[in-house]
């Protein structure tokens, strides 16, 4: 929900970055505040996903230049563990399989961790279980989930209900999450979504990475930001969204590269 | 890499020398034995890394220095003991440097299983005894086993009657205690047909002392015997340990292991499976988790010489700081040994830079109609994954932990005895955690 008055939670000038040498981010800017849903959409290779892990701080991504501030600190000092307990989550479009950790124990230890770093009380596993039941509830997942080794042999659907559950736990104030509508059904779409919705509050925000519309039916944005080849080119509210459904996204880089020829 | 050094021959006599004027037994196998391995033993060298077996395991560590047998039991305090002590077994044999200790010991008996000191169950075991001991880890040509061959008086003999299932696992527990002490504890497990028995040997040390053990563990498995032989080496950090295992499957018997490599300065397990029958069925699992400078080398061969059978193998190696592990497993299929079915994996993770890993599987198949796959894999910690768990909060170090952990659980959830499990867990979690 846009408000006027709002505190800026991320300030983003001019970002770039690198993956493997190559030159991915081109200078990206973006403001949000609290209370406000964006969606980050582009084709893909635009730098959609390279811009969500390199706000996580992916050590594969590599800043090259401009500002990341954080609640009016710079995030980019932070290693990644150190965003996750300001909170910072990225929901991941490809959840990591850790054989032979159970799901239980893997939700405990981050719980704890970020609950230890906040000052608030660490549950010892009894207690954990009980309170990540009623987590799940949200997100119909069934406990045994809790038994299995983290994401090992889930189905994408799954993966992606954890990834939620993750962020139901941790309750981060900025909220990435990458592509978290890929490879979910009807069904899982609406579970999940309806998960993120509950979770979306004044005082947090939430960065949606995707490259349909669909999910946007859901979960309704405030912003939608069209990034191409690295750069933010357009933004508007959500009716952007159905206009890049209808139209595709060639239009939005054509008229960017026009105005910036025109610039020129 | 260091030159190949020619063992002094004056160390085998050193170790011989300190053999005490064993009584002799009125077992007369066992004074023949000894008699016979004595012979062998200066007929024998020590191995050097010329030899293709021992080609990563440099013993002159060993043979710099001199080991003599506990002379004087150590009054220690049965109290001292206690951390050792696995709550799920029924029936403790505890060997003290190698000496059986009567008081720290604790038999029950049950269902005539037989867990017993060697020369105090020698008359009612004549047979079995004679039968087995020393015959399936043969000492002609390997001096370690000649060695605890001519040291032979003191050991652990278990005998599971036919058709009876230990309903608890059987715990032998090796405890050092003395610096510059050398042991040679002795294993004879016989499973009779139609038996069952999980039997756990454990090598423990009261402290972090420098002594050197040399065991020779043989187990038999008649017709239909379920054995699960759990081994956990937990020796001191400067400790020198060389065992040798023999197992013999009889038709359709199953033998499951578990060997957990914690100790030592220098460690080498050598296992030999043989099939001696048809659908004999063998599952072989080993971990080694070393640091600093340890060397750990394990060395198995599962002999398949008749038809019908399986072998299962997973060894896996966490090696950090300067260590070095090395794996050899060895698969032989002989002619006529067709529907055989095998797989073997070793899998090793390297925590530093300066830690190294050299595995090696080795198939030799002469049959035909056989199933026989392998592989093995040499790599690091998955970025991906340590990024995952980070982006979750947990520190780097606490990621990198949890994974190494991960990796070894595997190994560790296949043992059968809950608080040997968590122990294990726990020093697992210990381990990494000292990880630079």
């Amino acid at each position: 929900m846009i408000r006027q008055n709002s505190k800026v939670l991320l300030e983003v000038r001019g970002l770039t970055a690198t993956v493997n040498g190559i030159e991915i981010l081109k200078g990206v800017d973006l403001t949000v505040r609290s209370g406000e849903v964006h969606a980050l959409m582009g084709p893909n290779g635009s730098g959609k996903s390279t811009f969500a892990k390199a706000l996580a701080g992916h050590p594969a991504y590599v800043v090259t230049g401009g500002t990341v501030l954080y609640e009016g600190k710079n995030l980019l000092d932070l290693k990644p563990e150190e965003r996750a307990r300001a909170g910072v989550f990225l929901g991941f479009q490809y959840p990591v399989e850790i054989p032979g950790v159970a799901n239980s124990q893997f939700l405990r230890l981050a719980y704890n961790t970020v609950q230890a770093q906040r000052g608030r009380d660490e549950l010892d596993p009894l207690e954990f279980d009980d309170y990540v039941r009623e987590k799940m509830k949200l997100l119909e997942m069934s406990p045994d989930f809790l038994d299995r080794s983290v994401n090992e042999g889930f189905s994408g659907g799954e993966k992606k209900r954890n990834e939620i559950l993750q962020m139901a736990l941790l309750e981060p104030r900025l909220a990435i999450l990458d592509e978290t509508d890929s490879g979910l059904d009807i069904d899982a779409l609406r579970v999940v979504a309806g998960g993120i919705n509950h979770l979306a509050t004044s005082d947090n925000a939430i960065v949606l990475v995707t490259h349909y519309q669909r999910l946007l039916n859901y979960i309704v944005p405030d912003y939608v930001h069209v990034i191409d080849s690295g750069r933010i080119v357009k933004t508007g509210g959500k009716e952007l969204a159905h206009e890049l459904e209808t139209r595709g996204y060639d239009w939005v880089g054509a008229e960017s590269r026009a105005t910036a020829k025109a610039d020129a | 890499m260091n030159s190949p050094r020619a063992v002094d021959t004056g160390y085998l006599e050193d170790l011989l020398a300190g053999q005490p004027q064993l009584p002799a037994s009125p077992l007369a196998r066992l004074n023949t034995l000894r008699a016979k391995a004595v012979d062998r033993v200066g007929v024998l060298t020590v191995p050097t890394i010329r030899d293709e077996d021992w080609r990563f395991t440099d013993l002159s560590p060993l043979t710099r220095l001199s080991f003599q047998p506990a002379r004087t039991p150590v009054r220690a305090d049965p109290a001292e003991f206690e951390r050792f002590h696995i709550a799920e077994a029924a029936n403790r044999l505890v060997f003290v440097d190698g000496v059986h200790s009567p008081e720290l010991s604790s038999v029950d008996g049950d269902c005539g299983l037989v867990v017993a000191n060697l020369p105090a169950a020698g008359a009612a075991h004549a047979a079995a005894i004679e039968r087995h001991l020393a015959r399936h880890v043969e000492f002609d040509d390997n001096v370690f086993a000649a060695l605890n061959t001519a040291f032979l008086h003191d050991g652990a003999l278990v005998v599971v009657p036919r058709e009876v299932a230990a309903a608890a696992p059987v715990h032998l527990l090796f405890v050092a205690t003395q610096k510059g002490a050398a042991s040679y504890p002795r294993c004879l497990l016989v499973a009779e047909a139609g038996s069952a028995v999980t039997v756990i040997e454990d090598y423990v040390a009261l402290q972090q002392e420098t002594y050197f053990t040399n065991a020779v563990t043989e187990i038999v498995l008649a017709d239909s015997a379920d054995v699960h032989h759990i081994r956990v080496q937990r020796d001191s950090g400067q400790a020198f340990h060389i065992a040798n295992c023999a197992v013999s499957l009889a038709h359709a018997s199953r033998y499951r292991s578990v060997s957990v490599t914690l100790g030592a300065r220098i460690s080498r397990y050598d296992l030999n499976v043989v099939q001696t029958a048809e659908g004999a069925e063998c599952a072989i699992d080993g971990l080694a988790l070393i640091g600093e400078r340890q060397l750990a080398d394990t060395h198995t061969c599962i002999d398949h010489a008749k038809a019908h059978g399986t072998s299962r193998q997973l060894h896996k190696c966490i090696a950090g700081g300067a260590a070095h592990a090395v794996f050899n497993g060895k698969i032989v299929v002989h002619p006529g040994a067709q529907r055989t079915d095998s797989s073997q994996s070793s899998r090793n993770l390297l925590l530093t830079g300066k830690a190294r890993v050299d595995t090696k599987p080795q198939l030799e198949i002469f049959a035909d109609d056989v199933k026989c796959a392998h592989g093995a894999t040499v790599g690091q910690l998955d970025g991906d994954a340590v990024f995952y768990l980070t982006s979750r909060g947990l520190s780097d170090a606490a990621a990198r932990n949890l994974l190494t952990y991960a990796f070894g659980a595997e190994i560790i959830d296949r043992i059968p005895v809950a608080s040997l499990k968590h122990w294990l867990e726990r020093a697992v979690l210990e381990q990494t955690n000292r990880q630079p």
